[in-house]
Parts: C-alpha cells; structure tokens; sequence
C-alpha cells in the first residue's frame, strides 16, 4: 500500500464491484425497497451492507419477471432460506410478485463486500468489525489488548474475543477473503 | 455436449467429493454437546456446518449432471454404504479429542491445498464451490494448528494421545493422493485435481509443522485403499444407519 492510499480511502475492489452492479441495475426501485431487508442473525444490518446481496436485473424482455442473485456468507449458513423468503415477502408487499432469488457461489462473499455503513452498524452492536491483520479492537472500550477466546463464536461468521482492560467478551466479525 | 459417458464420469468425480464432505460434516457434528467445554463444542459443530454446506453444493451440482429427479437429500440419505466413495480417513469414529484434531489438522492441511488446485478447474462449478470452501479450510487449519501444538507440547497425557492419533491414522493418508481412473481422465481435461502431486507438497508441510511441536513425522509405507471404489471400513455402515435413519424409516420425511 502507498503512502497516499493509507491517506486516502479506497473502496475495496469487492464492495466497489457490487456498488457498480448497484448503479447500473435498471431495477432501482427494488434496491430501495430490500434496503428494509435485515440479516436474520444481525437485524439491524441490512443484507446489502453485509454484502450478500449481489445484483438485481430483469429476467425477460417484457421487464416484469426479476432476477435477485445473493451469496451466502457461509456454505453452510442456515440464513440463506430465511433470507430468500424475506425478499420475497418484501418483494410482494410493495407489489412485485414475479421475482427469483438465486443464490450464487461466484464471486465468493468476502468480508470486504460488507459495506463501510454496515463495518459501522456491527461496531454498534458491539460486535468488533473485521480486520485484515487480525487486529481486534474492543467494541466497548476501544482498547487494542485483546485476545482470541474461541476461533468460533455463536454464528459461523463470528470469533469469540475478550478485551484485557474492560474484560469484556465480545464477538468478533471474522475476516475472510 | 457431453457424451453420456464424460457425463457418468464427471457425477463420479462429484459424488465422491460430495461424499468426502458429508462423511466429515456428519463425524464432526458427533461432537455437538461432546466437546470438552463449551466453546470447543460451538468450534467443532461451526466446522461440522462448513462441510455439511459443502456437502450440499456438491450434492446439488451431482443432482443436475445426474438429470434424473434425485434431489441432494436423496443422494446423502438413501445411498447405501458401498454406493458412498468417500475417502477412507473421513469415517473413521471421532476417537478422542487429540484423534479429532490430528485426523483435522492433516486433513485442513490437505483441503487448502486440493482446493486452491481446484479453484482453477475448467468445470465452473467446480471453480467456484472450491473458491468459497478454501476460505473455510483456510480458516479450519488455523485453528486446528494451535490446537495440536498446545496438545503436543501439553502434558505427557495430552502427548501421548497425539502420538496414538498420529500412530493410528498415518496408513489412512496415503489415500488421500491415490488418483483413480476417472480421476486422471479428468485430470488430463482439466477438471479434477492431480491429488498425487499434492502428496510432497502434504508431507513437507505436515513434517514441518509438527517439528515444531518436538514431533519427528515419518510418512507411513502401510497403504489403506478402497473408499473411492466403495470399499469401506467397518464404522461407515454404522454411521450411516445413523445418519440416514428418518428417512430410511420415513420417506420423503421433511421439516
């Protein structure tokens, strides 16, 4: 990284590439209405800021049958049904009744497709966002001094870490790329 | 379009992956509730869902080239025991916690390298499950490492049961860089992965490692075969009677 990369933020590559589907998505409206659209394990982040919400397109010519395609975090996240139905349901309340939801591997979700608002929101729910160095910071005291309870915590996106200096457990947003 | 026989051979390469993944998966989650304390048990039921998920992308893929109506559950649950082609070292019983890290850590590190190789398969889907799951390996040996390290180098017991789990699963890693037949036609189109050239790159890494734990690492010459051909040990029958019981007692049987 250069001198002026660490001053200036960059978006990373993965998010950019996502945020690119978001503008050119002829769909607009819909983007909006899946914003209300929440993660059923973290409800106050929306599956767009978490990432696993990939693009919006028609699926035929007559412009009335819509192709939502997400990513599961996990391969074995047992979210994604919840998820789907949750578009969906979403979906048709605002009038939209022929829609798809297909869950797609490639690109493979990393932690940089979680957007800069949602690294904000896990902070607020005290859940200390992904870091590339590993480098864990307690989400109530802001101390540097933590240390790794458990690689594993309550979700399989998650580590368990404790904070030296207030002692507090917290979760940790594990970093995956 | 694929001849019927590129098609056979391919559903073969896939279930025997699918297989690989679900055995593990299964064996893993024996732990739920098992696990010394309760953070171990959140680690090990966490990575058991990791490979039940890869289980499911693969089953699914088998599903679609196999075209006849079988879903994935159909494939996990109603196979019999010498139709499951998993690799040997993947069914054997949970043992203690030194065997359940040991058969880990060799099969982490086997996993992040046969993955990163597939990664690069011509076949898409392939590609595309493997770069998901190597996140997943990736993250699996690194917690497995620590974990043998502290075990190793823990007390004469927690050492010893390493050395007995090493011991006892060294003539079941040779299999993992045994190539069938249509594993080389497939390999030789670009699809399936040249698993005997991961075999140096294995040991290498594995003998290093538990160097550093005061552990002198010799590669077995006993060989145990036959799980890609369907020919198991003793424990996958009883595994599978376990894990396929609802619906073998209740077809069709749904949440």
């Amino acid at each position: 990284m250069s001198h002026l990369e660490k001053l200036i933020p960059t978006l990373h590559p993965d998010y950019a590439e996502r945020l690119k589907n978001r503008m050119q998505s002829p769909c607009q409206a819909l983007w909006g209405i899946l914003d209300n659209v929440v993660d059923p394990e973290l409800p106050t982040v929306t599956i767009w800021n978490l990432g696993i919400l990939q693009n919006i397109q028609w699926k035929n010519e007559q412009k009335n049958h819509y192709r939502v395609t997400i990513t599961p975090t996990y391969s074995g996240c047992p979210a994604v049904e919840t998820i789907q139905a949750d578009i969906i349901n979403a979906l048709e309340k605002a009038g939209y009744t022929k829609v798809d939801v297909d869950v797609v591997l490639s690109p493979a979700w990393s932690t940089e497709m979680i957007s800069p608002v949602g690294k904000k929101q896990l902070q607020q729910l005290r859940i200390a966002p992904p870091d590339p160095e590993d480098e864990v910071s307690c989400p109530i005291c802001g101390s540097n001094n933590t240390q790794v309870i458990s690689r594993f915590g309550s979700t399989a996106c998650k580590a368990l870490y404790q904070c030296s200096d207030c002692h507090e457990p917290f979760d940790y947003f594990k970093y995956f790329d | 379009m694929k001849t019927e026989n590129q098609q056979n051979i391919l559903l073969k390469y896939v279930l025997g992956l699918a297989d690989d993944a679900v055995v593990m998966g299964h064996r893993l989650s024996e732990w739920c509730s098992n696990a010394p304390y309760l953070e171990e048990d959140i680690a090990l039921g966490n990575i058991a869902l990791d490979y039940i998920g890869r289980a499911r992308m693969f089953y699914q893929y088998a599903a679609q080239i196999e075209g006849l109506g079988r879903s994935e559950d159909d494939l996990a649950y109603t196979r019999t025991e010498r139709e499951f082609t998993n690799l040997l070292i993947l069914e054997l019983p949970i043992g203690d916690f030194a065997f359940t890290l040991v058969r880990q850590f060799f099969v982490d590190v086997f996993y992040v390298n046969y993955l990163k190789q597939l990664k690069d398969s011509k076949d898409e889907t392939l590609a595309a499950i493997a770069a998901k799951a190597i996140k997943e390996s990736r993250y699996h040996l690194k917690r497995s490492e620590p974990w043998i390290t502290q075990l190793s180098l823990g007390t004469e017991e927690s050492r010893q049961r390493v050395l007995n789990a090493i011991e006892e699963l060294t003539s079941f890693v040779g299999e993992l860089f045994e190539m069938t037949a249509i594993e080389e036609t497939l390999c030789s189109e670009g699809i399936a992965v040249d698993r005997r050239a991961l075999q140096p790159i294995w040991d290498n890494y594995v003998q290093q490692f538990l160097k550093t734990c005061d552990i002198n690492f010799a590669p077995s010459q006993k060989l145990v075969v036959g799980g890609r051909e369907g020919l198991h040990t003793e424990h996958l029958g009883h595994m599978l009677a376990e894990m396929q019981y609802l619906q073998r007692t209740y077809p069709g049987l749904s949440w």
